[in-house]
């Protein structure tokens, strides 16, 4: 198997840095952090890797772009390659990351954010930015213990903070998914930009459903995982 | 325990698989021969194998041919095929006869996870990965098998979000003691996930097509979500190092929407963007889906942009609408129905 330098060559490239943080914060969903060595717009993403055998995944920065630490959220893959060897990272170890890239990027202008799972990241990162005034955010997941950062968005974002469970109910939660949750909306705004940021099936069904309640397409903008 | 399925193994691991029930070695090319070149479907009939080796083989595999389990055939001529998948779902395969081309459009994922605005088997999400048997078979196993003469991938999936199995399927199909086909007949077809296109312009010898659709970044990232992750411009650098003037080729898909990416700008940003890469451009008509917000382009407008792609020295095609009555065209493969929640 070729190495990953050689699929990478034309690639972002790779520096070596430090983890100064990897915390579990649900069951199989870690916060990995090291210093912030460059600006980025929230939003942006970078790749990461640990090591250039296998290349690097994408992943969502996780935290404000005027903190000290530049943070990524991820859940472990039993299967995959790359997050059960994050999950066992420890203060001190290296990890390979690029510059942060990408144009899933917000702005102060009105907007609704709609995420599912660990796709909240990007919406963090823009309201640790302070990005959130005039914006709703909607995020869906299976399991209550999945409402990462619940409560600072609920503190700060009061009514715009939306948390949909589809297989427990809670009193802060709609008992459903997201697009259940979209479907019985009959005042959606059509004037905003929405944001999606998820798995392929949500972000499909989400526009779609958006597209029938008369947003136009143009003011859609998704980044998916996978 | 489900036993294994030969059908879809390379021949370093029928070796593997000969060695381990201590087999000759030479059995591996013989079994291979089986799988691959004759008209057989159980190891009992792989009959140059002594009857002990059949035996020992038939104890933990199987031959694994999937029979698809429903065709319809379009007026003209196209027909799509329905193939079950090991983890119960389908997938859809088209069969596209022209003159004397027979083409077949293969799957290499069961849905897709790349959420393009456009795409009809988008809108399933992802179902699982097909692994390179399953691959393969959506050519061995349909009554056209050995007429084929050229083989895309085309159909449901992103081919580079499976790449160990489309690479493994593409040595089966080109090896010696695979199909023997000339890699020059088979064309794979990314939305450029850089990673796998640089690990396929590496390991594999097919042709490539790349899905452009507008040269306009902030136009592509609302049709195709990838554009985020991995902008044109990365995919065209990477492509850009690769000497594509002799055998091998790269052609960009570019479905033509009206009033959105038909207009002389998108001509002009084309030349720009493409310029320096020997390719060509298939245009293709969109066919439209439910819930969609594009259009398809009139006729007119069509050649005008083609005509406008060629001054500026692009060679480029205007790819037939085929089996669009039986939802085999571009873009409408879907087994959305029969995905179970």
């Amino acid at each position: 198997m070729a190495k990953a330098e050689e699929y990478i060559k034309k690639d972002h490239k790779l520096y070596e840095d430090t983890v100064v943080g990897n915390v579990e914060i649900s069951p199989g969903v870690f916060l990995l952090s090291v210093k912030r060595r460059k600006d980025f717009l929230p939003g942006q993403v970078v790749k990461l890797a640990v090591d250039r055998v296998q290349p690097p995944r994408i992943y969502s920065i996780c935290s404000g772009n005027h903190e000290e630490e530049l943070r990524v959220l991820f859940n472990i893959k039993e299967d995959g390659y790359l997050t059960p060897k994050l999950a066992s990272l420890i203060p001190g170890d290296k990890v390979l990351l690029t510059e942060p890239y990408g144009s899933f990027i917000g702005s102060q202008k009105p907007a609704w954010w709609i995420a599912t799972g660990t796709g909240i990241a990007p919406f963090y990162s823009m309201f640790q930015s302070g990005l959130s005034d005039n914006k709703m955010l909607i995020h869906g997941v299976s399991y209550l213990n999945q409402f990462y950062f619940e409560d600072e968005l609920d503190w700060a974002m009061g009514k715009n903070y939306q948390r949909c469970c589809s297989r427990e109910k809670s009193c802060d939660a709609f008992p459903g998914r997201v697009t259940d949750f979209l479907k019985g909306k009959s005042d959606l705004p059509t004037d905003v930009q929405y944001f999606l940021c998820g798995k392929a099936i949500m972000v499909v069904e989400v526009r779609d459903l958006l597209i029938n309640k008369g947003v136009p397409y143009e003011n859609i903008i998704a980044e998916i995982y996978f | 325990m489900a036993k294994e399925a030969l059908f879809g193994k390379t021949l370093e691991e029928l070796q593997g698989i000969c060695a381990e029930l201590a087999l000759p070695k030479f059995a591996a090319k013989q079994v291979a021969d089986w799988l691959y070149k004759k008209h057989v479907s159980s190891i009992e009939e792989m009959t140059n194998l002594s009857k002990k080796a059949r035996e020992v083989l038939d104890e933990k595999y199987t031959f694994g041919l999937i029979e698809s389990t429903r065709v319809q055939e379009s007026v003209d001529g196209t027909k799509k095929y329905l193939f079950p998948t090991s983890n119960g779902k389908f997938v859809e395969t088209a069969m596209i006869p022209d003159k004397d081309r027979k083409t077949v459009c293969v799957s290499s994922q069961i849905g897709c996870k790349m959420g393009c605005l456009f795409c009809m088997t988008g809108k399933q999400g992802f179902q699982g990965q097909l692994t390179a048997g399953e691959i393969v078979n959506q050519i061995r196993n349909i009554p056209e098998w050995e007429e084929v003469t050229n083989i895309v991938y085309m159909g449901m999936g992103e081919p580079f979000d499976n790449l160990d199995e489309v690479l493994k399927s593409t040595q089966i199909m080109t090896s010696e003691w695979g199909f023997a086909m000339s890699p020059r007949r088979i064309t794979v077809s990314s939305i450029g996930i850089v990673p796998g296109l640089v690990r396929f312009l590496n390991e594999s010898e097919c042709h490539l097509a790349i899905s452009l659709h507008t040269p306009f970044h902030e136009e592509r990232q609302k049709l195709m979500p990838v554009e985020i992750a991995y902008p044109l411009d990365e995919v065209l650098d990477e492509i850009r190092n690769w000497d594509f003037g002799r055998q091998r080729r790269v052609s960009f898909e570019y479905i033509v929407f009206h009033g959105l990416n038909d207009t002389p700008a998108h001509v002009r940003e084309m030349a720009k963007l493409l310029d320096g890469i020997k390719c060509r451009i298939n245009l293709i008509r969109f066919h439209p889906i439910p819930d969609t917000p594009l259009k398809a382009t009139d006729e007119a407008t069509l050649v005008e942009f083609k005509e406008g792609l060629e001054k500026k020295g692009i060679t480029t095609t205007i790819r037939a609408s085929r089996g669009q009555d039986i939802y085999a065209a571009c873009g409408l493969l879907s087994t959305k129905a029969l995905v179970k929640n």
